[in-house]
């Protein structure tokens, strides 16, 4: 393989069920796993005659919230579109969906990019940060989103075998479940980029907490689109930084975005559920392509599945005529139109996000950005880090004389989890820490003082040590601590009592 | 539609069997000829709604004058599994069945 001639053109299709409690245009419970099949539908999502779609305001505003916090543009002006294809799954022959005016467009993602980094993933003092307005990063890379809009989910296809016949059962739960779909534009140059893309878009969601995000239970839904460039020699790789472009794209619909040199073909990856296979996926893709290249063929532009067993990719029945969808405005829901105080509303509940909370944990704590990373990683074991923040006496006026627990400290229990969080209240926590911390609050001469005392009172321990037996040291230890009333730190009264066995003299 | 001609235009047999195809319709040669001319017809007939002036025209695509017409994320009754297989002939253990689909 010849890497260094080709660069991969990646692009991500994110499906992403939302956890509403009714579907996207009927009142049927949208929880549909592991419930039995046809018992939550309604005339309108098994598209019976007659019936009338009205869209869940709850689901259209979590779509806009998410493009927001994906920096998107909010048009005030959007609608519904007919997307017409027959499928079994479908019931109505067409599915509701958003085609010229979705509900967000031009956004971007930021994410670390493995390429451009120095394994810096252990800078533990990289927390110079001192205001709260973000660095921006030089390892730091964006990745356009072109745009965020709603649909509805399918029914469910299950295929089996019925007095000897194949045939294909349908489950119509999932149906009309509100779906929203993101699309990046082709920014993406390696299957670990898309991966960290997709892990870093997925707690986002999870973060505003409008979808579970379920890669097992099918409620977020992968497909990486993948292209291959020759490089001729003189060109470097695409990393010129093209992030303003897609702002100038304004409103670029379905269209491509801003038309640069990219290959004339592209093969998407459908249905993939899990981080790690879209990234075998997308590596299998770009060697295949290279491949083909080589052999001055071009890869044909096709729609192909992943066989997670054998690791591999393959070509699904050409679909060119099924792109012909034919959309058109839907006729039974009138279009959407915001006023900015509405969008400005949606934005002010979006929580503070995993980058914001970064560099937050940073600037205010002191905290390397190692180590906020990961606290932030999971929105409840950050908001447990700052509630044992919160009740630590003098941390939070940044007074860390009284007491020995700084940010760190917590930050560094809670890291290596020397307590389970799940099974610590932050209270609990802060107790436990002050304890191992605690300081010694007698001075040097009254603590060898005790010592003293306590060895010559027990003569038999000191000689049962000296030859060799390590319990005794525990229970000398012990006699120590009981006398100093626990106002001594442990570790210390040890090594000042082995200091003392050693040289008794001293 | 992409491939059909300009209104000026008759459909080609190609336009024919292409929408045919996607209304998942099989055409015999005759059919496709019947077609061919029906289409065609309907075309020009809407076609003549070019001769209209719009310059002036905003475009829409709905007149009812109505806009963010939403409900509430509010559970309601679904139909029970019985009344959701109530109309179809081929059923199996709560599913509806159909032709095997191969994808
Ligand atoms: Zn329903």
């Amino acid at each position: 393989m010849n890497e260094s001639k080709h660069e991969p053109i990646i692009g991500l299709e994110i499906h992403m069920e939302l956890k509403t409690n009714s579907k996207m245009f009927c009142g049927c419970r949208a929880d549909w796993f592991g419930q039995e099949p046809n018992t939550l539908t309604c005339p309108v999502c098994l598209g019976l005659p007659g019936a009338l779609p009205v869209p869940n305001k709850k689901a259209v505003e979590w779509c806009v919230m998410l493009g927001l916090a994906l920096g998107c543009e909010i048009p005030l002006f959007s609608k519904f579109d007919r997307k017409n294809y027959f499928y079994p799954d479908l019931p109505k022959g067409y599915q509701i969906s958003q085609y010229d005016q979705p509900l967000a467009v031009n956004g971007w993602l930021e994410i670390k990019s493995p390429t451009k980094t120095t394994g810096d993933e252990d800078t533990s003092d990289g927390g110079e940060a001192t205001t709260s307005t973000p660095p921006r990063w030089r390892d730091r890379k964006r990745i356009r989103i072109r745009r965020v809009h709603m649909e509805e989910d399918t029914g469910k296809l299950l295929h089996a075998e019925v007095d000897g016949q194949k045939c294909t059962l349908i489950d119509f739960n999932r149906s009309g479940v509100p779906l929203v779909e993101i699309v990046t534009e082709p920014d993406i140059r390696s299957s670990e980029e898309a991966r960290i893309f997709l892990k870093k878009l997925h707690q986002i969601i999870r973060y505003i907490g409008i979808s579970d995000a379920d890669m097992e239970k099918g409620s977020m839904r992968l497909e990486p689109n993948i292209s291959v460039r020759e490089l001729k020699s003189a060109q470097n790789t695409s990393e010129v930084t093209r992030l303003p472009a897609g702002r100038q794209g304004r409103g670029s619909s379905d269209g491509e975005g801003i038309k640069e040199d990219l290959p004339n073909y592209k093969v998407e990856v459908k249905n993939i559920n899990s981080f790690n296979f879209a990234k075998k996926a997308i590596d299998y893709e770009i060697s295949r392509h290279i491949k083909l290249l080589n052999n001055n063929e071009i890869p044909p532009q096709e729609t192909r599945g992943w066989d997670e067993k054998k690791g591999i990719t393959y070509s699904q029945r050409s679909k060119e005529e099924a792109h012909d969808y034919r959309y058109f405005p839907e006729p039974d829901i009138p279009p959407i139109r915001w006023t900015e105080s509405q969008i400005s509303q949606l934005k002010s509940q979006i929580p503070e996000l995993p980058d914001q909370k970064v560099h937050r944990f940073m600037a205010e704590f002191s905290l390397s950005e190692y180590d906020a990373t990961i606290l932030a990683d999971i929105q409840e074991t950050a908001k447990y880090f700052e509630n044992a923040l919160s009740i630590t006496p003098g941390v939070s006026l940044g007074l860390s004389r009284g007491s020995r627990i700084t940010p760190k400290t917590i930050a560094n229990w809670i890291i290596n989890k020397r307590a389970d969080i799940t099974k610590t209240t932050p209270e609990e926590l802060v107790k436990l820490i002050s304890q191992k911390s605690q300081v010694v609050q007698m001075d040097e001469k009254e603590l060898e003082a005790i010592i003293k005392k306590v060895l010559s009172a027990n003569p038999k321990a000191v000689s049962d040590y000296k030859s060799g037996k390590e319990q005794s040291l525990m229970f000398l230890l012990g006699q120590v601590i009981r006398e100093t009333k626990g106002k001594a730190n442990a570790e210390q009264v040890k090594q000042k009592l082995v200091q003392l066995l050693k040289y008794p003299g001293v | 539609m992409k491939n059909s001609s300009n209104n000026t235009n008759s459909l080609t047999d190609k336009d024919v069997q292409h929408v045919a195809s996607l209304a998942k319709l099989a055409l015999t040669k005759d059919d496709i000829k019947k077609f061919q001319k029906q289409l065609s017809e309907i075309i020009h007939f809407v076609a003549k709604l070019n001769e209209l002036d719009t310059q002036d025209i905003e475009p829409t695509s709905q007149v009812t004058g109505q806009e963010n017409i939403f409900r509430d994320d509010v559970v309601k009754k679904s139909l029970t599994q019985k009344e959701a297989l109530a109309n179809t002939k081929r059923k199996y253990k709560g599913y509806f069945v159909v032709d095997a689909i191969f994808d």
